[in-house]
């Protein structure tokens, strides 16, 4: 075996004021199997197109009309003002979206005001409760939904005795489906910072509780808390099971039904969710991304400008020993 | 790195506080971390915890900071017993082994969080928090996020950030553990320099002796929950209290010998105990490596003896850049370290002698 040779090695010094350096030259190098721009292109049409062909191919079947080969829109019109004649009654419909759009904010609701402070309760506090929790958080995706169904349907029975058979009871069946997606982006959020040093730290200069929570926690967590709500999003609106057989009025459940009379309504309506969707995910993609800071940013520049027109600043006065908020 | 004064707003108002803990007691499921552990803080004294691995000085600390609830026993800060405080309400500062700035916030919204919490209007909370970062040398990254930081900044940030609020006390939990050598010497040398010039009373917890030894103004060894020795650097370091304290605070070579009378006679050396009411009889002797000379054996063992040697050959030798380390194998196979000038040196297998310089060492019973 050939010797290899010694090569001399530069140390930078680790205490530098520098942040870390980007390369000099403007070619870097590139490691693994990273796709070239011609072939990241080639990738995005490609997956663009999986997307857009059968969007299109809907948008093009609700402009059709029956017995003619013309295109009009006077399915969306017929949705506004239907036909009496032909005594098509999309109010079921309407129903069933307003009823999706309550179920999907109770839901969102439990993630954040129970499952969200209980993950944080249990690392901060009972950490040994973690893996108990991961394990309840992610039984319902082994679970078939039709299972879950026939052990809800006696639990229901109590529910529905307590408060009526609303539609929005159906949340708490729908909480517990959430749980896993809900679960895992926070679970991941958690474990990329160290929550409970933060915590302490933010306590020992002085923070209670709660503004420990909502100045260093979630600002921290706003990835993770975004994308388990658009999961949530979707996994409620994308929910029919158990809507259909605890015989609620939801979306779904509603465009089944409008399907077997208007497809072309029903498709029109699955078109929009799709769209809505894919809107929701780019504005809570945005959410998620922006920078750290920013929202502190923007509330120095509001206290700046309303400080600016203000009295003159305040002397330089020392706390004194044991001065706390 | 440059030195900055303090600023004026941190500059020494007071002596510091007293702090003492009496007789504490802190339990995890059963077994006792703090086992009655009594220490008293003088005010603007500067204490280094030091300890194996699990022996309490972190649970100690925590327990001061309010982060740990104790079992038993009082936390008393300037007379007044802060036990039941909260956290938040105890006025300690505080520097954490991880790195532990807000990754959501500029260093400066950083080192003002503190001062946000107590109120502080916006104008004065800039400009002191400038003055504090000025203290440290880093007010020209005050913009930066801790992710463009390196390590060393970080902790100073935090440092900066713990003391813009002129606690009553500061306690540094091993805050230069994740550190590079070079970052660690020099921050700790900056730590003590902004600690004098306060004058505030400090707690720094530490399992490296050399850390503990450089900067504070009394170490406190801690074994099993309990202070086994607290002394000055020069104290411990001397005059260790008990085997253990003699054998964690630096390096020490364990001879077997006989205690009589006061008297430890190792290999026909006589030393004076440093316990002289340990009980007589065969015991261990702890014996720095620097009481022990080293020469090269050149006449064979009767010429040794009669001089009141011991013959050994050598193992291994260190270059330790001021000086030099060599382990010496005795006849009965018990190794002895000798640290001696780095211009003499001495090959593995070299015969030398060795003699016991006269100053007195710790014993323990001979197992």
């Amino acid at each position: 075996m050939s010797a290899v040779p010694l090569t001399s090695v530069s140390v930078e010094p680790t205490d530098s004021a520098t942040a870390p350096r980007a390369p000099k030259s403007g070619r870097q190098p590139r490691f693994g199997a990273e796709p070239s721009p011609t072939a990241r292109r080639i990738i995005l049409i490609i997956v663009v197109g999986v997307f857009i062909v059968p969007l299109a191919a809907m948008f093009e079947f609700t402009l059709r009309v029956t017995g003619k080969s013309t295109l009009d829109f006077s399915h969306y019109v017929s949705i506004a003002h239907p036909d009496a004649a032909t005594g098509v009654d999309y109010s079921p419909l309407f129903q069933g979206i307003a009823n999706s759009l309550t179920i999907t904010v109770l839901t969102v609701a439990i993630v954040l005001l129970i499952l969200l402070p209980t993950m944080l309760l249990v690392e901060l506090r009972y950490p040994r409760m973690r893996r108990l929790l991961e394990f309840v958080c992610i039984l319902p995706i082994t679970i078939p939904s039709i299972v879950l169904v026939v052990g809800f349907v006696p639990v229901y029975q109590t529910v529905a005795a307590i408060f009526g058979s609303s539609p929005w009871t159906l949340a708490f069946a729908v909480g517990i489906i959430v749980l896993p997606y809900a679960y895992r982006p926070i679970a991941t959020n958690i474990s990329a910072f160290d929550l409970v040093t933060l915590s302490e730290a933010a306590r020992s200069l002085g923070g209670n509780w709660l503004t420990v929570i909502w100045r260093i926690i979630l600002p921290n967590m706003r990835r993770g808390i975004v994308s388990a709500i658009f999961l949530t999003v979707a996994v409620v609106l994308g929910e029919y099971t158990i809507a259909s057989f605890l015989s609620q009025n939801t979306f779904q459940t509603a465009l089944l039904l409008i399907s077997q009379t208007d497809p072309y309504v029903s498709t029109i309506f699955a078109l929009a969710a799709l769209i809505f969707a894919f809107i929701l995910l780019v504005v809570i993609g945005r959410l998620g991304n922006r920078s750290p800071g920013a929202a502190t940013a923007r509330r120095e520049r509001r206290a700046a400008r309303s400080a600016a027109g203000s009295a003159s600043p305040t002397p330089l006065t020392p706390l004194t020993p044991g001065e706390t908020a | 790195m440059t030195v900055t004064s303090p600023a004026p707003t941190l500059a020494r108002l007071g002596e510091g506080a007293v702090v003492e803990l009496d007789r504490v007691v802190k339990e995890y499921a059963g077994s006792r971390a703090l086992n009655e552990l009594s220490l008293t803080i003088r005010p603007g004294e500067f204490i280094a915890l030091l300890g194996p691995s699990g022996c309490g000085k972190t649970t100690a600390l925590r327990s001061l900071a309010g982060l740990e609830q104790i079992d038993g026993g009082s936390i008393r800060i300037d007379g007044k017993d802060v036990a039941s405080t909260p956290v938040n309400k105890r006025d300690i500062g505080m520097v954490f082994q991880q790195y532990s700035l807000f990754p959501h916030l500029t260093v400066r919204q950083n080192v003002e969080f503190g001062l946000e919490m107590r109120r502080v209007a916006g104008p004065e909370r800039r400009a002191r928090a400038l003055e504090a970062l000025e203290m440290v040398s880093l007010d020209h990254l005050a913009d930066r996020y801790a992710h463009q930081l390196s390590g060393g900044q970080q902790q100073r940030v935090a440092l900066a950030r713990a003391l813009v609020t002129r606690p009553r006390v500061l306690l540094l939990d091993e805050p230069l553990s994740a550190l590079d050598a070079k970052v660690r010497v020099s921050l700790r040398e900056e730590i003590r320099r902004i600690q004098t010039e306060l004058g505030i009373t400090t707690l720094f917890v530490t399992h490296d002796q050399e850390e503990a030894l450089a900067v504070a103004d009394r170490v406190a060894v801690m074994r099993a929950g309990e202070i086994e020795q607290i002394g000055s650097p020069e104290e411990l370091y001397l005059t260790p209290a008990t085997p253990f304290v003699a054998d964690f605070v630096g390096v020490s070579n364990r001879m077997l010998g006989v205690k009589e009378a006061g008297t430890v006679i190792v290999r026909g050396i006589h030393l004076s105990a440093l316990d002289p009411t340990a009980p007589d009889g065969p015991v261990l002797a702890y014996v720095r490596p620097e009481d022990v000379e080293l020469e090269a054996a050149s006449s064979g063992a009767a010429s040794a003896l009669s001089s009141g040697g011991v013959h050994g050959s050598v193992v291994s030798t260190s270059f330790l850049g001021s000086l030099r380390r060599t382990s010496v194998r005795l006849d009965d196979d018990t190794i002895v370290v000798v640290q001696h000038d780095v211009s003499v040196v001495h090959r593995p297998g070299d015969s030398v002698r060795l003699t016991l310089r006269g100053r007195p060492v710790s014993v323990a019973p001979a197992p």
